[in-house]
């Protein structure tokens, strides 16, 4: 029988990384289901190995390496966060509803990370699939060169949303009353050069076109099929549910679908 | 090479603030902030660079300097009392901390150059005396070294990490209206205080995270132009390259990021005729100027702050605007330690500058 979950919070403010991470290990230790992190300034780390039905939800920007190794929870970040979340990621979910800086979801293989904003670089960089895990990142606006780098499996969506905002963008919506949340330079490009440089598994879906020039050598282009529209329409709108997004309008738009079109790119390489 | 440390985890982490309507603050932010990063340093090297410092000797050349011994001060005091009219000289201001062990001997020159010696060097600049001045003495006299040379502005730097650094040259008391700061986790070369970033040419300094694979390259480029880089460190080419373009060969900062971050010839291709002919241009001119290598430095002198990523940005970089104040650093919680809520948040694209600028000064 489980015991009615309280709301568990930790105040951040000055407290160093190690120690908070302390925090969260034992309040998740001893049974709280609920935590909300208050005060988080670039303390790394966070929710690191975690696993569990447990929701952390962070007020501040969270430090590099966010849910690093993470195996279950769900984490919910209300402003931007900084480099590497989803690190090496095994289950769970990441929901930012800022920006995200760069090599989102490294190496993850499995779980989801919902990115209302923008995307830096190398986002998705090394993503697998294992068994009956199947990674997943969406991320709302724009993202940078290098997507989906050395990309094993799993599924990439770029909604490119927003961009109507001009490259340095003001404030950004979820938390208006909170000055600066603002998107990374809003790029007017969806995606940036070498999308799915040495990609070799997995898929990725964009909305809108992208040219010929940006893609990696190994990727190819095609339309999206049934089955294709059935797959996005499943994450898409779990991740409209997420920031409250209408997602009859998000699915108005063309998407085209990035597989690799070959599963060994380097196989050939050193072979004589 | 004796400093060695176990590889851990970690990355330089840079941050610069810049006011640009002039206003001067204190150095406390500046330290909250790098102390925030603490992880991207491992204890081997902290430093900062601040402008507007000393308002009452802005027309003097100020030396920041290093002696290891007490004869490589009386050589170097022989030989500036040769070159230069000495307006004033004082230890610079330390606070015993107790993280900081081992300390060089710190001593700060407000200089005037003798126009007849001046005059000995054929249509010298002033600047180009200062410089050869300060490549003189870093090269020739042992143990001794000249952290920075500029107007109004200095460096301060050492072994330790930079909040205890920042501390111990008491730099809370200080006001400026650009300050830069550097935690270093060296790895190509020895922790030494020389070594700590901002290294520091005339009123340039630069602090750096990353490593340039293109040094060699770009160090015999350099010596064309009569810079000697004695320090083997990456930053030192940097700074000597924008000294360079910016200075000497008066390009705007816009062109020498060009340079130093060129376009890739395919982006080239693409771009439209009149830019791709300036892009070539710069290419076939500057090319050992490229600098490659994964990188994210700041860049700043009397009127203006630069922040610059690699071209396929392989080091962290995020600008911050609030009101007239600039913000560029490692990480974007570095920022918000001392700026909670800034009106713009941003990723600056890679090899492309953020610059900041002093208002009514072209930079």
């Amino acid at each position: 029988m489980k015991k009615e979950s309280k709301v568990f919070r930790i105040n951040a403010r000055g407290l160093y990384y190690k120690e908070l991470n302390e925090k969260v290990h034992q309040a998740v230790n001893s049974g709280t289901e609920e935590l909300v992190l208050d005060n988080v300034n670039g303390q790394r780390y966070i929710g690191d190995g975690l696993a569990g039905d447990v929701k952390i939800t962070i007020n501040g920007v969270p430090g590099n390496d966010l849910a690093v190794f993470m195996d279950g929870p769900t984490i919910v970040v209300n402003s931007n966060a900084q480099d590497g979340i989803g690190n090496t990621m095994n289950a769970g979910k990441i929901v930012v509803h800022g920006d995200v800086g760069d090599i989102a979801g490294h190496s993850m293989r499995g779980g989801k990370i919902y990115i209302r904003g923008s995307a830096g670089y190398r986002t998705g960089i090394h993503m697998k699939s294992y068994k009956d895990l199947y990674p997943v990142i969406i991320i709302g606006g724009t993202v940078r060169d290098f997507l989906g780098e050395y990309m094993a499996g799993g599924l990439i969506v770029v909604l490119g949303l927003n961009r109507e905002r001009s490259q340095r963008s003001t404030v950004h919506s979820p938390q208006k009353k909170i000055k600066g949340y603002g998107l990374p330079t809003m790029d007017y490009r969806l995606v940036g050069n070498y999308c799915g440089t040495g990609m070799h598994g997995g898929t990725m879906y964009i909305r809108g076109d992208i040219e010929d020039y940006q893609l990696g050598k190994e990727v190819k282009k095609f339309r999206l099929n049934d089955e294709d529209d059935k797959m996005l329409g499943k994450y898409l709108k779990e991740y409209c549910a997420c920031f409250s997004l209408d997602f009859k309008e998000v699915m108005d738009t063309d998407f085209v679908k990035l597989i690799p079109h070959t599963h060994r790119p380097y196989g050939r390489l050193y072979a004589y | 090479m004796d400093r060695f440390h176990e590889k851990d985890i970690s990355g330089c982490g840079i941050i610069g603030i810049m006011e640009q309507s002039g206003k001067r603050f204190s150095g406390r932010d500046i330290i909250t902030s790098i102390a925030s990063m603490r992880e991207r340093a491992n204890g081997l090297g902290g430093g900062f660079a601040a402008y507007g410092i000393y308002p009452e000797f802005k027309r003097d050349w100020c030396f920041h300097m290093m002696f290891e011994n007490k004869s490589a001060m009386v050589q170097t005091e022989e030989y500036i009392r040769d070159n230069y009219k000495i307006v004033k000289d004082e230890i610079i201001p330390t606070k015993e901390d107790k993280s900081i062990k081992y300390r060089p001997l710190l001593w700060r020159y407000f200089l005037q150059p003798k126009e007849e010696k001046k005059k000995l060097h054929y249509d010298i600049t002033e600047e180009d005396f200062v410089a050869k001045t300060v490549i003189e003495i870093n090269t020739r006299i042992s143990g001794a070294f000249v952290a920075s040379s500029g107007k109004n502005m200095g460096v301060f730097k050492g072994v330790g990490y930079p909040e205890d650094i920042g501390r111990f040259y008491r730099l809370e008391e200080y006001e400026a209206y650009i300050w830069t700061a550097h935690g270093r986790f060296p790895t190509n070369t020895v922790g030494w205080w020389g070594g700590a970033h901002p290294f520091g040419l005339l009123d340039w300094s630069v602090i750096h995270n990353g490593e340039i694979s293109s040094y060699g390259i770009n160090k015999r480029f350099l010596l064309n132009y009569g810079y000697v880089c004695a320090f083997f460190t990456d930053t030192e080419v940097i700074t000597y390259l924008f000294d360079l373009l910016v200075r000497k060969h008066k390009l705007s900062f816009e062109v020498a990021a060009d340079i130093l971050t060129a376009p890739f010839w395919d982006d080239i291709e693409r771009q439209s005729e009149e830019k791709r002919e300036i892009s070539q241009a710069l290419r076939i001119i500057y090319g050992s100027a490229l600098v490659n290598g994964p990188f994210s430095v700041i860049v700043a002198n009397t009127n203006t702050m630069v922040g610059l990523n690699d071209r396929i940005k392989l080091r962290p970089l995020v600008a911050a605007t609030s009101g007239n104040k600039l913000y560029i650093a490692s990480e974007e919680s570095a920022i918000r330690e001392v700026c909670p809520t800034p009106d713009e948040v941003w990723m600056p694209k890679a090899g492309e500058p953020v610059i900041g600028r002093l208002k009514g000064k072209n930079g």
